[in-house]
Formats: C-alpha cells, structure tokens, sequence
C-alpha cells in the first residue's frame, strides 16, 4: 500500500496554503508532518481525508479498495474528538464501530477501551470524563472499526506521558501489521524510522 | 449499510431522549403555544372550534422547527460529521436516518398529543382526529424540508433564525394542505380527501428530495 501526493496546491479564501507540494508514504512507515502554526498540516490531512479541494495536484493510494475514495479508507481524527457528551464511553464506541463498517458487539469495544487504560469508564456519560480521557476514548475509534490509513491531527493532545506511551505502542503495532499512518504533530509520537515532512509558514517545501 | 444505519437511528434515538436532548422540549412549546391562542383570541368556543385545526397546524409547524436547527450543527461542532462523512453510509442516508430519528422523537410526540390539546380549543372527535391524521402525514414534509435549512446553516453560529427564514415559506403548501385536510369536518372549504392527498404527495417528494438537497448542502458548505 501507498499514499502519494503530486504537486498539490490548497487554496482557502483565495489564498494559498500549500503549493507543489509532493510526498509519498508507505504500508508499515509513519508519515510525520511538522512546522509551526498555521504551515497547513491539518489543512493537508482534511484535503486528504477528502473534506477539502484541491486548487491542483492529486492524491493517489495504490493497493486499497478500488471504489471506496481515501477518505472511505481512513479513519480521520481531528482536533474534536466525535464523541457525544450524553452518551456513553462504549454506546460512543458501539455507534463509530457500526457507523464506520466494524463490529459493534461488545468484546470489541470493552477491548479498545481496555486496550488504552479506559475499561473502569465504559458506562460513564463521556460528558463526566476528563479532556484526556475524551481524547483516549476518540483514539479507541481507531480500533474498532479496521481501516488502511489513519489521518491523526495532533493525536496526542490532552493525554498524559502514561497515556502517549500506550498510543505510541497501538501505533508500532498498527505499523507493524501493515497499516499507513499520517500524523501531525509538535510533540514527538515516539515512532522509530518515521519520515518527516516539514511544512513551511504558508509555503509548502517538502523536506 | 443497514447495520450503519439502525446504529446512527438508535444513536439519535438516544441523544434525543437524555437530559438535554430536546425531544420533549418541542411537545412543551407546542402545549404553551395552543394554551395562550384563547388568551389572545377570548373565550369564544365556536371561534375556537373553527380555527382549532389551524391553531394546531401552526403550533406544531413552529415546534418541529424549534429543534432542528441542532440537527446537523451539533455533529458538525463536535467533529462528529467528519467522521459521518467519510462512513459507511453515504450521506443522504445519513441525512434521511437523522430525519427519521428526529421525526420519531420530536415530531411524533406532537402527532400523539395534539387530540389532548385540541380538546382546550373545544374541538369536536371527529376534528381531532383528521388532525391527527394530518399532521401524522404533513410532519415528515415539515421535518425534511426543515433538514435543508439544517444543512444550509450549519457552518453559522447562531443559525437558527436563519433557518427559520429559509424554511417557513417552502412550508406553506404543507401548512395549507394540511389545515385544510383538518379543518374538512369543521366547516371547511374543501372535502378531506383531495387536500390529504396532496399532503401525502408533498410529504414523500420531501422524503425523497430532501435527502439529496441537503446532503449536497452539507458538502458544499463544509468545504
């Protein structure tokens, strides 16, 4: 599998964000995007993912499903974590595991939630959980529902040094079985042998 | 897909229930806009009678618009209409579910009660019932033209108005159809069955345009 971009040019409001800009990511390997504020890496994951046009350029992702879009392929992760405040950690879970094409039953969830330290909050309203918590409940998502690429958009906001060390253990794993990863992030994910694209302010240069 | 869609039902379905939620809010604003009519209009049982059905019409036209303007705003805020978006299922079904759970939680309730309220403006069995039955059939044309503004306003913060605007004129022929089916058995102008009809029509084009109208909407205005 792989996700390659060519001279992709992102225009918002008539004004441009990312120009030329190339890059390619493969099966097994993180992509890291890094630069300062407003360089445009959440506005390259959203144009991934599909949510954006593109001024020029395309994406192309080679080995997944031929009539399901990148998009359909991948689990985005913005900044808002997705989650509904008056419902449960685990009806939150069962609903993105249905909603997203996975297996909804029970075992599943209870096993994504355990598997990021969360198996005590299951039943609690997700209102009631605390910002980290919110955060490690929207990263359970990923394991849910099985899905080539994952988008992440500063993935480990909010969560403690406990809590980065286990998200970075699901993501060597995922990595291991074959997945593709594309983060943005300041702070380092902790991912051995990821490439690094930096974005420049508001020029797009491909390191 | 079918899996995908009983969980995004159920979903909603649950949201609307839950403290917050809205659902029953719409059935209270419906009982407090038919109490205070005979404040404003007086004590007059027949001119009550006769205008009960239009009373009722307008009140449940007002209250399904009450909650629908969080239709798709609370999703897209909460980043959930991201994730809906790039789904299993493609988004005019998304749209025609969330209706679906809307219509069951907000405007059914009002179908249910309206008799009840209708014996406040001293409307007959008979009256009652075809308002029932009218609003049973007119609120789905209601709620999904309501689901176009939705999509229309939803990048706005204080939308609400606006949807209003937008939607209460393309409700007119569902206001006037559906009070004149109702109001047939008490002295109205036309026999029930040509208007009822009519409202059956408007309602399943409603259903069956509507998903695409607003679908298209929340694409373009995300963008």
């Amino acid at each position: 599998m792989r996700l390659s971009a060519k001279n992709i040019a992102i225009e918002r409001g008539g004004r441009s964000i990312l120009a030329g800009l190339s890059f390619e990511a493969r099966a097994g390997a993180a992509l890291i995007l890094t630069g300062p504020n407003g360089a445009g890496k959440s506005t390259l994951l959203r144009a991934i993912a599909g949510f954006l046009p593109l001024a020029a350029g395309a994406f192309a992702f080679e080995g997944g499903a031929q009539e399901a879009s990148i998009g359909e392929q991948a689990h985005y992760l913005g900044h808002a974590d997705a989650l509904k405040g008056a419902l449960t950690a685990g009806e939150n879970l069962a609903f993105w595991a249905g909603a997203l094409g996975g297996d909804s039953s029970s075992g599943v969830w209870r096993g994504a939630l355990a598997r990021l330290g969360l198996a005590h909050v299951a039943d609690f309203p997700v209102r009631a959980l605390s910002a980290g918590q919110k955060r490690r409940v929207a990263l359970a998502r990923l394991l849910v529902a099985p899905r080539p690429i994952w988008l992440l958009d500063e993935p480990t906001s909010a969560l403690d040094a406990a809590a980065q060390g286990l998200f970075a253990a699901i993501m060597r794993e995922r990595l291991a079985a074959g997945g593709l990863i594309v983060a943005a992030t300041h702070a380092p994910l902790g991912l051995e042998g990821a490439e690094t694209l930096r974005l420049g302010a508001s020029l797009g240069v491909a390191a | 897909m079918s899996g995908a869609a009983r969980a995004l039902f159920i979903r909603e379905w649950r949201i609307a229930r839950r403290i917050g939620g809205g659902a029953s809010i719409g059935a209270v604003f419906f009982l407090i806009l038919v109490t205070i009519m005979p404040f404003a209009l007086g004590p007059d049982l027949n001119l009550l009678a006769r205008i009960g059905p239009a009373i009722l019409w307008i009140a449940a036209l007002l209250a399904t618009l009450l909650g629908l303007d969080r239709l798709f705003q609370a999703d897209a805020d909460d980043g959930s209409l991201d994730v809906l978006v790039n789904g299993s299922l493609p988004l005019e079904l998304v749209v025609l579910v969330k209706c679906a759970a809307h219509w069951a939680s907000s405007a059914l309730p009002l179908v249910i009660v309206s008799p009840l309220f209708g014996l406040m403006l001293a409307m007959e069995a008979r009256p009652l019932a075809l308002v029932a039955l009218s609003l049973v059939v007119g609120t789905p044309a209601l709620t999904m033209i309501g689901a176009i503004g939705a999509a229309l306003t939803v990048s706005l913060r204080r939308g609400g108005l606006l949807m209003a605007v937008l939607v209460l004129p393309l409700a007119i022929p569902v206001l006037i159809f559906g009070v004149s089916a109702a109001s047939a058995a008490s002295g109205g102008a036309a026999p029930f069955l040509t208007p009822f009809l009519m409202l059956c029509a408007i309602s399943l084009g409603a259903i069956g345009l509507a998903p695409f109208a607003a679908a298209a909407a929340l694409r373009h205005v995300r963008e």
